[in-house]
């Protein structure tokens, strides 16, 4: 039955020649008295109450009554697929550049898509990729790290050296400086995919940085900062401050158990908890201990915040206490009325997530939404709480408090600051209308 | 202490600390070659520690920068074909202050030269990353000498100028947004204080009502492409078709179809499971299922409308949905409506 291809372009809602939004607004809140007026002007004859009679009961769900081919035939065997795949069904949620953001793919984002993934943990597939000149696949035999500069043995590990020494396992969240840095002004996309995906979370293994500053003899007495350097084309470069590299920075290999994918750095990157996912710096090749930040391109002419007078803020590492609701979000509709699972995640690169507040109605009311563990230091946490939608509008924003009681602010509180052309360090608080057909879409309050 | 003995004693703490290093973690790593670490210690920092000795000329960085560069940054820097221009926007009097008025006043382009506070940072990326395709393949001469033309462009240098390690400092002393920078501890210090504040309000904390001050237009939607085909075709939520059409014919999905079900407001009349005005797409998939003529009789019907097949209530027809999607819909709608 299947024809011609429909026509291109974008679809008119069809009832919107027939019913005004006012007449959706009355249908869905279960008002159909309307629909005479409506069927009238339409030429059709009606009874109103006569749609309720008449139909033969139906005797069950095919899908129970009509036994499946997958209930009565032989399935596929072990070890058919040596690195497993996600289902077929499964194949819209990937990651996605956003059309007219960058000008070459080579240097670019890819977002992950949030709005299908649950828990906490990024599947290795989608986690968001952002590179300046290209990925390569290192062979890992060859990869090198040096630690050098104020040390007292400058030194060369191989993967095997490194993979001997004592690691650690870590759950953290790398989220891009620029995460939602399309939106200071105006609404600029359309899905949480890309408002908020340059953002993964991860389980990290590898070896605390410190353990190599130690193993090389650092200069306790003058280091301050140290450097990381790629291995890659651009050989992207970012200060560290002491105090953190000490703490809790990692040079790992492992993501989720099993070693980094490529686009990720393989064989080696560094993890900055809490820190701009650009000092994650991937492919690390080299670690030079200083006594003053290096002012690096992405220190001097990116990762910068431009401030209403004109002036940037530089060395701007924390990311701030954040939180967006992935489900339902922007360019997602919902199913029906009645019941809704509300969730997203939240996260502080001060700590941990205190409390997650979600409002239904614009930020006039606020409920306190259950955090789902765990909840750790650094790392994403996921929060859900039950919505019954009565079909009428509502707007949906979250609000996380970290643990130093910190509140992720409105977009207004953010702008009065920081004016609208930072860029980067957007952690305002997301609003997501919903309208009277289910649809729901990116807005910004004044 | 004679040269020997100095050298013994240097030998003896070199001894000393690999001993350290060993006793912790014994035959992890090993000593960095002089010859490494100058083949990996490409930074230069902002007092231009690092900075390479060596010259390079205006004129044989325009060479440089014709044959190199200008093909993605174009001839005079302007290019905003592969990345934002790096030459423009900087004038006279910005020299003079150290700071970039565009940068005030305007919020569009911001180019290399208005943002650039460290001449260092601009000497370093060009050697490890320049050209784009082609990263490291310059001489540390070159660097000088494309490093010189591009402030030549500026305005920042006259065209007989060589620029070398020596007078670099100097010419730091002219980029118009050298003091274009400041510190923000509230970002970077681990333990800083943030500069935005809000506060867990929980009743009534909207006075007033509520403006939204900007929405994802309506006839943006397809930007970024079907965002049907971006969510599960399962859950509590499907994606909204935005791209009509976007599945080809014969390869119609039955995702499509229920996308365009909700798009086109079906579901004011008609529930998944429940009946609203209509009896519900179930309902109808159950009376329809094994009818062979079924797809192509529904398809007028929804087109036309009418009543009668459940009772005497009319849908009205449906006549500005393209045939091809009600077909996509009827596909859906046979299959189950699942
Ligand atoms: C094949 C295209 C290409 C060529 C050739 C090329 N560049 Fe680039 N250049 C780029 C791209 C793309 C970027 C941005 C990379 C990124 O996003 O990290 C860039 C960035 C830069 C920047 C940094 C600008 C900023 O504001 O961050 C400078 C400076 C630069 N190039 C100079 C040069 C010089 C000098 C040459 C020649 C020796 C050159 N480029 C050749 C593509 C090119
Ligand atoms: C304003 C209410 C209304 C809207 C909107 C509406 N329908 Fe209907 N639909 C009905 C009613 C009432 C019937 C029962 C008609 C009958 O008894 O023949 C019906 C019947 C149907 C049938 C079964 C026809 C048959 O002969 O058994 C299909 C299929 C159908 N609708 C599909 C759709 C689709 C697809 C859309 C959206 C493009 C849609 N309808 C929109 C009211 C509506």
């Amino acid at each position: 039955m299947m024809a011609k291809p429909a026509h291109a372009g974008r679809l008119r809602r069809a009832p919107e020649n027939f019913l005004t939004r006012e007449q959706i607004v009355d249908v869905q809140s279960g008002r159909r008295d309307f629909l005479r007026k409506a069927f009238v002007a339409a030429g059709a004859s009606l009874s109103v109450q006569a749609w309720a009679q008449g139909s033969a009961q139906p005797k069950g769900d095919p899908a129970i009554l009509e036994l499946p081919a997958h209930s009565h035939t032989l399935g596929l065997p072990v070890a058919e697929r040596g690195y497993g795949l996600p289902s077929q069904y499964e194949r819209n949620l990937a990651r996605r550049e956003s059309p007219g953001l960058t000008r070459v793919s080579a240097a670019s984002v890819s977002f992950a898509p949030l709005q299908g993934l649950f828990g906490i943990i990024t599947p290795n597939g989608l986690h968001f990729e952002r590179h300046h000149q290209g990925w390569h696949d290192i062979d890992p035999a060859t990869h090198r790290l040096m630690v050098m500069g104020m040390v007292k043995n400058p030194k060369v590990y191989t993967m095997d050296d490194l993979m001997r020494l004592p690691s650690v396992s870590r759950m953290h969240f790398i989220e891009c400086g620029a995460n939602t840095g399309m939106e200071w002004g105006n609404v600029a996309v359309p899905t949480v995919q890309y408002t908020h995906g340059m953002l993964s979370c991860s389980e990290f293994t590898g070896v605390p940085l410190k353990v190599l500053l130690d193993d090389c003899g650092f200069d306790r007495k003058r280091a301050r900062f140290v450097l990381a350097e790629g291995a890659d084309g651009a050989s992207l470069a970012r200060t560290i401050p002491m105090d953190r590299a000490l703490d809790d920075v990692m040079v790992a290999w492992g993501m989720n158990g099993e070693m980094l994918r490529p686009e990720n750095g393989y064989p080696l990157r560094l993890v900055v908890p809490g820190v701009q996912g650009v000092s994650w710096v991937k492919w690390l090749r080299r670690i030079e201990v200083g006594d003053q930040p290096f002012a690096t391109r992405e220190e001097v002419l990116h990762y910068v915040d431009l401030m209403p007078d004109g002036v940037a803020r530089q060395y701007t590492w924390t990311q701030e206490c954040k939180s967006v609701i992935t489900t339902p979000s922007g360019g997602q509709t919902l199913l029906d009325r009645g019941q809704y699972n509300v969730t997203g995640l939240a996260w502080s690169g001060r700590g941990k997530v205190r409390r997650v507040d979600v409002s239904f109605d614009g930020g006039r009311n606020w409920r306190t939404a259950r955090l789902q563990g765990p909840v750790l230091g650094k790392c994403l946490t996921r929060f859900n709480i039950d919505w019954t939608w009565n079909g009428g509008p509502a707007i949906l924003q979250s609000r996380a408090i970290d643990e130093t009681g910190y509140v992720q602010p409105q977009k207004r509180q953010l702008r009065e600051v920081r004016g609208t052309r930072s860029i980067y360090h957007n952690n305002a608080i997301q609003s997501w209308q919903v309208d009277a057909t289910g649809e729901v879409r990116n807005v910004h309050l004044g | 202490m004679s040269i020997w003995a100095r050298l013994a004693a240097a030998c003896l703490m070199l001894l000393a600390g690999a001993v350290a290093a060993q006793d912790r973690y014994p035959g992890i790593g090993r000593a960095a070659t002089p010859a490494e670490i100058a083949a990996w210690d490409i930074d230069v920092r902002a007092d231009f520690t690092g900075l390479p000795k060596g010259q390079g000329t205006v004129s044989q960085g325009q060479e440089l920068w014709e044959k190199k560069c200008a093909s993605c940054h174009g001839y005079f820097g302007e290019s905003n074909e592969v990345f934002p221009p790096i030459i423009g926007g900087t004038t006279a009097d910005d020299v003079k202050r150290g700071r970039v008025r565009s940068l005030i006043e305007s919020s569009d382009q911001r180019t290399t030269l208005m943002k650039l506070s460290h001449l260092s940072t601009l000497w370093d990326y060009i050697r490890r990353a320049m050209p784009w395709n082609e990263p490291k393949s310059l001489t540390v001469d070159e660097v000088y000498a494309v490093t010189a033309y591009i402030l030549n462009m500026g305005d920042l240098l006259p065209g007989d100028f060589t620029l070398n390690d020596q007078n670099i400092r100097e010419v730091q002393k002219r980029l118009p947004n050298r003091d274009g920078l400041r510190p923000f501890p509230g970002l970077s210090d681990v333990r800083g204080k943030p500069d935005v504040r809000n506060t867990p309000c929980m009743k009534d904390c909207v006075k007033g009502e509520l403006k939204i001050v900007s929405s994802y237009p309506e006839n943006a939607k397809d930007t970024h492409g079907n965002l049907a085909d971006q969510n599960r075709l399962v859950g509590p939520v499907r994606g909204v078709v935005t791209v009509a059409g976007a599945a080809k014919a014969g390869e119609v999905s039955a995702s499509v179809g229920a996308a365009l079900v909700r798009k086109n407001g079906c579901q004011l009349c008609h529930g998944i499971t429940s009946r609203v005005v209509g009896p519900s797409f179930r309902e109808i998939a159950q009376r329809y299922a094994g009818d062979v003529g079924a797809g192509a009789r529904l398809v007028t019907k929804v087109k036309t409308g009418g009543s009668g097949n459940w009772g005497n209530v009319a849908m009205p027809p449906q006549s500005s949905i393209a045939d091809g999607d009600i077909q996509s819909m009827m596909l859906w709608l046979l299959n189950g409506a699942r």
